[in-house]
């Protein structure tokens, strides 16, 4: 029997890793359609990021009551995982409580951590989903957030609390258990779960061991079905939010990338000397009309975005109720790419599919109401840059379709023909020095 | 500059005017102000006149590329060419391009806003502003630039500049690395904004109203025209100025 339930575990194991494992191939896949460019910058630099801004959560804490109750989750996490690795490791062996005879006196004081984890999760969780369903904070009622990503959120919230009350009811039967069979090791009274345990004393040996066992199992299935939900999920920011803060662009948040192939251009227009293009460059698009013309940096941070929403709450677009969010902009670039990717993968036409990322996602009403003010690439806990996608959007629309808003089209001509944006003649730039009494 | 040029002399520093700088009303007044601050403390400096033209900041921003990379490497032909090596400007998008964008393209300068130059000014003693100044205890609000900021991580130079006038700064609740754009960023300035509920600059001007300032400080043309049509807009001319920073100082100088 032990044997079964031993060979029914590492079965599950392999599942959800086979799972995963194709989920990963895909985003990867998905990632990859972007544009390979060099990471530029010292690697320290980066590194001193994921340190502060992930692992730190330094620019969480620019606001302090979600920050708060979030690192309980991440500690938690992080810290709860120990304990999912005994599991893994008793499921695998068929032991229990593995770890407790190398640890000793430890490991009860370990259980006890892992408890008050627990509950600090659960709160924090409850805490979450009252903000988002009770009291409605802004950030999560905008026009994207509509059935899936506020089921997502939910869900998510819904199955921390579910599996962090299984670790406190496997908990509370252990304990009763202990006084009842040798083989349950000592761990003493936990400080949470002890408080559970009257109500299962007057319950037979058998009934609760299949209490014990029945929430043992439920834990740690639940766990892997978790993991890979958060692969199709906003969750999966757990992991792409230390990738994303390595690649995070380090110059300062003004400098816009510049273009390769225009300076050629220009430099030969000009008759200044030009270096010549690596032979296998294939002249793309100017700009980005769909997501195969953004940079994969752009691309996997769309899969870091959570949708907390921050970034829209601080643009002065989306504040006025212009229709720029640059949180859908980064959840259209996730959506296009699972769309391509999904095509791709039934063998169908990907990328040819009559649809583009502008225009079919992103409109041309979302991407000219921004002001490139930055307050959305300040606002990132994690470092996504919407302002870089939005303006390579802004190329595609001015240089291959000349297509920007008439007034623009106005304020170029004027800087081709008078040097300036405004309609005066380039003789009266001095002009003001005769004001200069 | 080109005549000092002719005459072999270097000039300690480029003034880089800039578009509005050099032909918007308002911002002229700011322009004036600032080269009435440089000449009263002695600073050798020139500007390019007209062989000035725009830095292509709008044109990139609005996604003109081509446009933007024809007036840098113009640009910077012609200030190669005089051997500039340091350049002040009163404009945070002309600094912003000029300072971050411009090297890429082969111009290479130390570039400081005037808020940065105005604030070495005050530290070395040489602006030195009377106790009996105009704006002394004068509530003035200061209105970060995006550009300035958020950009260029300048929040604290101006904050100097303004706190050596004695005045009594407040903040508005929006400032800092969350200040809250004018609504002219990102070529803006030159379009009429998309639909919405709200200008972004009515929005910020009643933050700015609302913390009671007389004087709204700018340290940006466009932040200037969008704070000053904001302000018209909620009939407080009479009021509320909004005021360059070299204008502030320049007229707590009596210069």
């Amino acid at each position: 029997m032990a044997y079964v339930q031993q060979i029914f575990f590492a079965l599950s194991l392999g599942v959800a890793g086979w799972f995963i494992a194709q989920r990963v191939r895909f985003i990867r896949k998905n990632i990859a359609l972007g544009k390979s460019e060099p990471v530029a910058g010292p690697t320290g630099e980066r590194w001193k990021n994921v340190v502060l801004v992930a692992f730190g959560q330094k620019k969480m804490f620019k606001r302090f009551l979600p920050a708060f109750f979030h690192l309980l989750i991440y500690v938690g996490f992080m810290v709860i995982n120990l304990e999912v690795l005994e599991f893994v490791i008793d499921g695998l062996a068929g032991t229990h409580r593995f770890f407790a005879p190398y640890l000793g006196s430890v490991y009860p004081i370990l259980m006890n951590v892992f408890e008050f984890l627990a509950v600090a999760v659960l709160v924090a969780c409850v805490v979450f989903l009252f903000r988002r369903n009770v009291l409605k904070v802004q950030r999560f009622q905008s026009a994207e957030m509509t059935r899936w990503p506020r089921l997502d959120a939910t869900l998510i919230l819904t199955i921390e609390i579910v599996l962090m009350m299984a670790i406190l009811t496997i908990n509370a039967a252990d304990q009763v258990l202990q006084t009842r069979d040798a083989h349950y090791t000592q761990t003493g009274p936990l400080f949470f779960s002890s408080g559970l345990t009257p109500a299962l004393e007057q319950l037979n040996t058998a009934t609760l061991v299949v209490i014990e066992r029945g929430a043992w199992w439920f834990h740690i299935l639940g766990i892997l079905g978790f993991t890979v939900y958060i692969t199709y999920s906003k969750h999966l920011h757990i992991f792409m939010a230390f990738l994303n803060t390595y690649y995070a662009k380090l110059q300062p948040k003004g400098h816009i990338n510049n273009m390769p192939v225009v300076t050629r251009e220009v430099k030969s227009m000009l008759g200044l000397p030009v270096e010549q293009p690596t032979p296998s460059e294939v002249p793309g698009r100017f700009g980005a009309k769909d997501i195969n013309d953004l940079s994969r940096t752009s691309l996997m941070a769309a899969y870091a975005c959570t949708e907390c929403g921050r970034c829209t709450s601080e643009c002065p677009a989306n504040q006025t109720g212009k229709k720029l969010s640059p949180r859908k902009i980064m959840m259209d670039v996730r959506d296009r790419m699972e769309d391509v990717g999904a095509s791709l993968a039934k063998g169908g036409p990907g990328l040819n599919d009559g649809k583009f990322l502008l225009g079919d996602y992103i409109s041309k009403e979302e991407i000219n109401a921004c002001t490139s003010c930055n307050a959305c690439v300040e606002a990132c806990p994690v470092m996504i840059n919407p302002l870089e996608i939005i303006l390579e959007l802004r190329r595609y629309q001015s240089m291959e379709e000349s297509s920007a808003p008439g007034q623009w089209n106005s304020m170029f001509q004027n800087i081709e023909t008078n040097f300036a944006p405004w309609k005066f003649p380039a003789s009266d730039r001095f002009n003001w020095a005769k004001t200069n009494a | 500059m080109a005549d000092l040029a002719a005459k072999g002399e270097t000039p300690e520093i480029l003034f880089w005017v800039g578009c509005a700088g050099s032909f918007d009303d308002r911002a002229k007044r700011v322009t004036v102000a600032f080269v009435k601050i440089l000449n009263s403390v002695g600073i050798r400096f020139a500007v390019l006149g007209t062989e000035e033209t725009c830095t292509g900041d709008p044109a990139r921003r609005a996604g003109n590329e081509f446009l933007f990379q024809m007036q840098a490497m113009n640009n910077i032909q012609v200030m190669n060419g005089y051997g500039v090596k340091k350049i002040v400007t009163a404009c945070p998008h002309c600094f912003n391009t000029l300072k971050n964008e411009y090297p890429e393209l082969g111009g290479n300068y130390e570039v400081v806003h005037h808020s940065t130059l105005l604030q070495e000014l005050i530290d070395q003693g040489k602006i030195k502003l009377s106790d009996s100044n105009s704006f002394k205890g004068k509530k003035i609000t200061y209105h970060d630039s995006c550009y300035l900021g958020r950009a260029n991580n300048i929040y604290e130079a101006p904050r100097v500049v303004l706190e050596a006038l004695d005045a009594d700064l407040v903040e508005m609740k929006r400032c800092r690395t969350t200040g809250l754009c004018c609504g002219a960023g990102g070529a803006q300035m030159f379009k009429e904004p998309e639909a919405g509920r709200k200008d972004i600059n009515i929005e910020r001007t009643e933050e700015a109203l609302q913390t009671g300032a007389t004087t709204i400080a700018v340290a940006c043309p466009f932040c200037m025209t969008m704070m000053n049509d904001g302000v018209k807009n909620k009939e407080k001319e009479g009021q509320v100025n909004v005021k360059d920073l070299a204008e502030l100082i320049a007229e707590a100088k009596g210069l």
